[in-house]
């Protein structure tokens, strides 16, 4: 018979403090479905992961059933798009759209994968299909996008930061309706994985299997109090807490995605370590750090709680899978986390405090609203700093800023459920533009002497 | 395959029978019990056999929950091997 401590414990953790399995996605390869055209392909597309993820949902919602834990997104991701338009990247956007009458028919919240990889350099179809992304993240509703600038072997590629700045601009320009949501799906990356369950910079790598199952976990209310239980701890004693509470979250997500790959016919790929939060009261990163002690996220001292927080989770979380790959990190996005919000609402966190935490932690500048008039060349200089930043430590990195169209410093964008809200934060005004326009690449930084 | 069942909530008269009515109707078999009274808060966990059951585990912790709310309890039916993942190494 069990302990009824860990029983209720259990209880505790998905009533009081919002565990959950934060995503179920399966990576599907799209690589057997290029076709001599567009449409051709984008068909084969359709029918393939309308095929291969038929039970997502249902098998999700079985799971959920039986083993009382929530499990509360269901996605998919693809071979990056541009590998399979790459002879007709202008007409890309058939296949984009292809995707998302997909992941409608499938019933699930995201697929991910209108993706490129040009951290060396961008081919003539790569840039042409990059060019496609606004237009495609417009007129759909639950497809995903990223570009993977750069990576600690090759270096940033600077004439693509260049492009990116632009394409986010075009993006939020396109959906200026509706808060610039575009935004919201599109992520840059440096040193992307290929195995992320997470949006909005999920994809498939064509590393992978033919189809794989990665379980994303999520948990930080279950953190906080743990670590709320513990006020007199020394800062020993609160890792080692948070080492044990990230295992038995893990264990919880190993256990559903073995069920999970077994029922849907695919190999279990990897547990995401993740904390992520969602806007409710409850599921905060920011509020983990405060509890061990900062009046404000933000505020000195919010770098330290967050390197160890980080690795506290990463540590225990190994213990508990078997596999474990994707980001595997705290998220600190913006708009997604109440403590984030209302520190950002209060002005006690910065742009470049947040810089700073994306040093110790996954992932990048993640769902901050900047203000509308923000050039492109300084959103493609933010985009340098981020991934200035993980190719020198090894990290993967990500730039996900929503330039809010018309709004300025304090005015709100609200994209409503899981993305959540955010006031709208000031940038520096100084230029960066002869620096963007410069172009060319950040050649890969060397790996001894690291000092 | 066994599942446990968690009963939390105010105490009060026939919630035992209550659930093990309920049990014996869906041929699930109890096979270990632990229940305690604290402050007036009930809490009881049971280990059940399943392999008997007509339905989907799914289902059936569905209807074990609504059955809960129906006698104002919080009723709980999930597979063990949560429990097993959680809290064993």
């Amino acid at each position: 018979m069990f302990n009824k401590f860990d029983v209720l414990e259990t209880i505790n953790m998905v009533e009081k403090e919002h565990l959950d399995i934060r995503t179920i996605t399966m990576g599907i390869s799209l690589l057997s479905c290029i076709r001599a055209t567009a449409e051709e392909t984008a068909t084969a597309v359709y029918d393939l992961v309308c095929k291969k993820a038929q039970n997502i949902v249902k098998v999700a919602a079985d799971l959920s059933g039986e083993y009382g834990i929530p499990i509360v997104n269901k996605r998919v991701s693809v071979t990056p798009v541009s590998l399979i338009t790459a002879a007709f990247p202008e007409k890309s956007i058939l296949v984009g759209k292809a995707l998302d009458k997909a992941a409608q028919t499938l019933g699930i919240d995201f697929l991910g994968g209108y993706s490129a990889l040009v951290h060396k350099g961008t081919a003539d179809y790569e840039e042409k299909f990059i060019r496609t992304i606004p237009e495609v993240l417009a007129s759909t509703s639950r497809l995903c996008s990223s570009v993977n600038v750069g990576s600690s072997k090759s270096g940033i590629n600077m004439d693509a930061v260049r492009l990116m700045g632009e394409i986010v601009k075009e993006c939020a320009h396109l959906t200026k309706d509706n808060d610039g949501l575009g935004c919201a799906k599109l992520v840059i990356f440096c040193n992307a994985v290929e195995d992320n369950p997470f949006m909005a910079g999920a994809f498939h790598g064509v590393g992978e299997g033919d189809t794989v199952i990665n379980v994303g976990v999520s948990g930080p209310g279950v953190v906080e109090s743990a670590v709320k239980a513990i006020p007199n701890a020394d800062l020993t004693e609160v890792a080692e807490t948070i080492k044990r509470t990230a295992f038995k979250i893990t264990r919880a997500g190993q256990l559903i995605a073995t069920e999970a790959s077994k029922r849907l016919n695919a190999r279990f790929g990897i547990v995401d370590l993740s904390l992520a939060p969602t806007p409710a009261r409850g599921d905060s990163v920011a509020a983990i750090l405060e509890e061990v002690g900062i009046e404000s996220v933000g505020t000195h001292g919010t770098t330290a709680i967050l390197a160890m927080l980080n690795d506290a989770v990463k540590k225990g979380g190994v213990m508990a899978s078997s596999r474990v790959g994707g980001l595997s990190g705290a998220f600190i996005p913006v708009s997604e986390d109440i403590g984030m919000i209302e520190a950002a609402e209060s002005g006690k966190i910065s742009l470049d405090k947040l810089e700073a935490m994306t040093c110790v932690c996954s992932v990048g500048l993640d769902m901050i609203a900047i203000p509308g008039n923000t050039s492109a060349s300084t959103i493609s200089a933010m985009i340098a700093d981020e991934a200035a930043i993980g190719m020198i430590n090894n990290k993967t990195t990500a730039v996900r800023v929503i330039p809010a169209p018309g709004k300025k410093v304090g005015e709100w964008v609200n994209f409503g459920g899981l993305l959540g809200r955010a006031p709208v934060l000031p940038v520096h005004e100084s230029s960066a533009e002869k620096f963007i326009s410069r172009g060319g690449l950040i050649p890969a930084p060397i790996h001894s002497f690291k000092n | 395959m066994h599942a446990v069942v968690t009963v939390t909530g105010k105490d009060k008269k026939g919630v035992i029978a209550k659930v093990s009515q309920f049990l014996l109707e869906k041929n699930a078999n109890i096979e270990d019990v632990s229940q305690t009274v604290m402050d007036e808060y009930f809490a009881m966990i049971m280990l059940v056999d399943i392999s008997g059951i007509q339905e989907e585990l799914s289902v059936l912790a569905q209807e074990c929950a609504e059955m809960g709310k129906s006698i104002g309890m919080s009723v709980h039916m999930q597979h063990e091997d949560i429990f097993n993942a959680m809290h064993n190494v």
